[in-house]
């Protein structure tokens, strides 16, 4: 044989190092932290003001495509050449590893034993026979029954435990293709979109994030209730549901209440709450009471639109807050004096119903009921890759945790007769966690010699 | 009894414990080391104590949710981890003078969290509220957690065989240096605490991504959090498979932990203290 390689197999062996893994490792690891550090898809003129970058930057950092990174040509080939690396070095290692468990070596000759840092050589009397099936009766008792082979006039003994754990880093491994592939079928047959709802009416089609044509879904889903909750003392919210019914051809089939972190899935798609917003001003219900008169009436009053009051003037309401403070729902009004101009704005707070005998004016108002419908802002996911990559999270678990935690252990007997007595050659070894392992020998020695010079 | 009275318990025991474990590098007395472990568990109870009452108190205001919710309690929980993997590691491998190097870090982050975090209990965003939180940041922790004790023994070795290479060959380390496991044991050491942490961190990485995937529909968005968590998941994939090649080991590796958990804090504080993106309970 040559000593050049040639050059297909440099190739090849490039591919299949474990060098090149750390390389691309840690060349991921820092390219990584640019889209980290630069915001990914912003405008051009977004980068310019925020980063103060001048044009020219913009443009090198742009053809460079640091903008969007992850999907950049030179991103991806890295992931590429990840993949490419991670498929070599299987199919270059996985051929001995079925050898090795499915055609373990049964008969441990001299220069075996020599390699193993755990062996014992013990000299006795007994018989040849009765050394084997001391040791076999051992083996089997404490590790796993041995398979016997006679040959040469020598007897050999072979037990093994967990050689289905060689194959715990090939799960690990494999699982990684398999969530790239899942990610793959997601981004090819899958979308992401979103639809606005009014509460009370149904859509059928959703507006994908990229692209300007909507996409129709197959079925109506219509938003019957939408509601929102707040934390005592101000606006945080707390939640916010929508009723959702899913319809097909008028019938409904299904209906879900959603929150943020409990969407609804119907046929392949996924209903996310996201978000909700006012449609069309709110609508209230006051009682006034005129304070020189005592005449009580209710009024409603559409936000933002002038509602007689009795003895010829007006009010508005400027503005409306579900959540006003620690104080609960609160519409700000204003009053017009009699010839059409406004008056200071005041609060009306629902919850304390009494609270405008106080501000001393003409009127006093109670808000008594208020009304405000909202949409519901969904996110909407399509996403056939995701079982796929799910499977492949599993796998990725199940194999780390077998290819750290279990290891392949092996241990040979070597039974000779000699000039006087029988020699025994004792030895083995673990493919991982050695000083476990060690102990372990160490004990089945100490019997093995117990066994068989008592 | 309040939480906070515990937590300060917990903050004065990590510093006592760092004294008692320096005194017992210098005093190379071994009943010293067991007093300092004592001191460990009773900080470690102490710690378990004072985040159990505050679930308590969170509940008792209104909020059902896990003591996990904004940085304080975050930082707590992280001095909580570090203290339950550096005592296994201790039941299991009785390297005493290891704790001098690992729970420095447990005590930095409750003194920070003591003087200069916001400690109110505030409610949860509706983005937060689920189970998932809890599955997700426990993993994270507990891998980010082993990480640190793999960064504090890899220092010991790096101070260790510095000197070891100077000194005479014929005179063996004495002084604080004798005190310390030998090379060979720190780097297996630092081996074994990547192994529990990097499973760890994949199950955090995809319990991540469970979560995502349910409450926003996308398992993965190169959020500045999400990208960080998987940087550093590619330089312990890396610190792994550096094992098997040779040149790899000892000096090289160790330098790679402590560098992997530099990137942990970054992905730990650093995301949130100076970049933006999802995950801003930091405020
Ligand atoms: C981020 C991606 C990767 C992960 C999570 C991963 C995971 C693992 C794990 C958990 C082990 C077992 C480590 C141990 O026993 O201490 C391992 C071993 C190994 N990995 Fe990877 N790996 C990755 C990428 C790669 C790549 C790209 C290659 C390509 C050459 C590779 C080649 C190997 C080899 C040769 C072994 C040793 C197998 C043995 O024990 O016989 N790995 N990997």
């Amino acid at each position: 044989m040559s000593k050049e390689k040639s050059f297909t197999d440099q190739l090849w062996d490039f591919f299949c190092s474990l060098k090149l893994a750390i390389m691309t490792l840690l060349v991921l690891a820092l390219t990584s932290i640019i889209g980290t550090v630069i915001e990914q898809n912003l405008a051009q003129q977004e980068y310019l003001q925020k980063y103060g970058m001048s044009e020219g930057t913009f443009r090198v950092l742009d053809a460079l495509q640091f903008f969007d990174m992850y999907h950049s040509w030179w991103f991806l080939s890295l992931m590429g050449l990840f993949a490419v690396n991670l498929i070599c070095c299987s199919i270059k290692r996985l051929p001995r590893i079925i050898k090795i468990v499915n055609e373990p070596v049964l008969v441990a000759d001299d220069g075996l034993f020599r390699t193993f840092s755990n062996r014992e050589e013990i000299v006795t009397a007994d018989s040849l026979e009765s050394v084997r099936d001391k040791a076999a009766a051992l083996l089997g008792k404490r590790f796993a029954a041995p398979v016997i082979t006679e040959q040469d006039g020598k007897i050999h003994l072979f037990s093994q435990k967990g050689a289905y754990s060689r194959f715990g880093v090939y799960v690990t491994h494999s699982s990684i293709l398999i969530i790239f592939l899942g990610a793959m079928i997601g981004n090819v047959w899958g979308y992401k979109a979103y639809i606005n709802i009014v509460e009370g009416s149904s859509i059928n089609q959703v507006w994908p994030r990229v692209g300007k044509e909507p996409i129709p879904i197959g079925f109506d889903l219509r938003c019957d209730d939408f509601e929102v909750t707040f934390y005592d003392g101000g606006g945080r919210p707390k939640d916010f549901t929508s009723e959702l019914v899913v319809l097909k051809d008028g019938q409904e089939i299904l209906k879900k209440t959603i929150e943020v972190n409990d969407p609804l899935s119907y046929g392949g798609l996924t209903f996310y709450q996201s978000s909700y917003g006012p449609a069309g001003d709110p609508t209230f219900k006051f009682r006034v009471r005129e304070r020189a008169t005592g005449e009580t009436v209710e009024v409603s009053a559409v936000q933002g639109r002038h509602v007689e009051l009795p003895g010829g003037r007006s009010f508005a309401v400027n503005q409306f807050a579900p959540s006003y403070d620690k104080f609960g729902p609160a519409a700000q009004i204003h009053v017009n004096s009699a010839d059409g101009t406004h008056g200071n704005p005041f609060i009306l707070l629902k919850n304390f119903p009494e609270f405008d005998e106080r501000r001393g004016g003409d009127y006093i108002f109670t808000l008594l009921e208020h009304q405000q419908r909202y949409y519901t802002g969904l996110q909407v996911a399509k996403d056939p890759g995701v079982w796929v990559v799910w499977l492949g999270c599993l796998l990725i678990v199940l194999g780390s945790m077998s290819a750290f935690f279990l290891s392949h252990r092996r241990l040979w007997v070597q039974i000779q007769p000699l000039d006087k007595g029988v020699g025994v050659k004792f030895g083995g070894n673990a493919h991982r966690n050695q000083p476990a392992f060690a102990l372990f020998f160490d004990e089945l020695k100490k019997e093995l010699n117990d066994a068989l010079t008592s | 009894m309040t939480s906070s009275l515990f937590f300060n318990i917990t903050t004065i025991a990590y510093f006592a414990a760092m004294v008692v474990f320096i005194l017992y590098l210098t005093a190379k007395n071994k009943t010293i080391g067991l007093v300092a472990t004592l001191v460990c568990w009773a900080g470690f109870a102490a710690n378990t104590v004072a985040i159990g009452l505050r679930w308590y108190e969170a509940y008792a205001m209104g909020y059902e949710q896990a003591p996990l919710s904004n940085l304080y309690e975050s930082i707590v929980f992280f001095a909580w981890s570090i203290l339950l993997i550096y005592l296994i590691f201790d039941l299991k491998y009785k390297q005493r003078a290891v704790g001098a190097f690992v729970v420095p870090f447990a005590f930095a982050g409750m003194i920070w969290a003591q003087w200069s975090l916001d400690a109110t209990i505030q409610p949860l965003v509706p983005a937060l509220q689920s189970n998932w939180l809890t599955y997700h940041v426990f993993t994270c922790f507990i891998g980010y957690a082993a990480f640190a004790m793999a960064c504090g023994v890899s220092i010991m070795y790096l101070i260790k065989v510095g000197k070891e290479e100077h000194a005479a060959e014929e005179s063996p380390i004495g002084g604080i240096l004798g005190m310390f496991p030998s090379v060979k044991i720190l780097d297996d050491l630092n081996y074994k605490a990547i192994m529990v942490g990097f499973p760890m961190l994949t199950l955090g990485i995809i319990t991540g991504a469970a979560w995502a995937n349910y409450a926003w529909g996308t398992y993965w968005s190169w959020d500045p959090k999400e990208t960080w968590s998987l940087i550093v998941w590619f330089i312990y994939a890396a610190f792994l498979h550096a094992r098997f090649t040779r040149g790899w080991v000892g000096r090289r590796a160790a330098w790679l932990s402590i560098f992997g958990f530099a990137a942990t804090i970054f992905c730990y504080l650093g995301v949130n203290l100076v970049l933006s993106g999802l995950h801003s309970y930091g405020g």
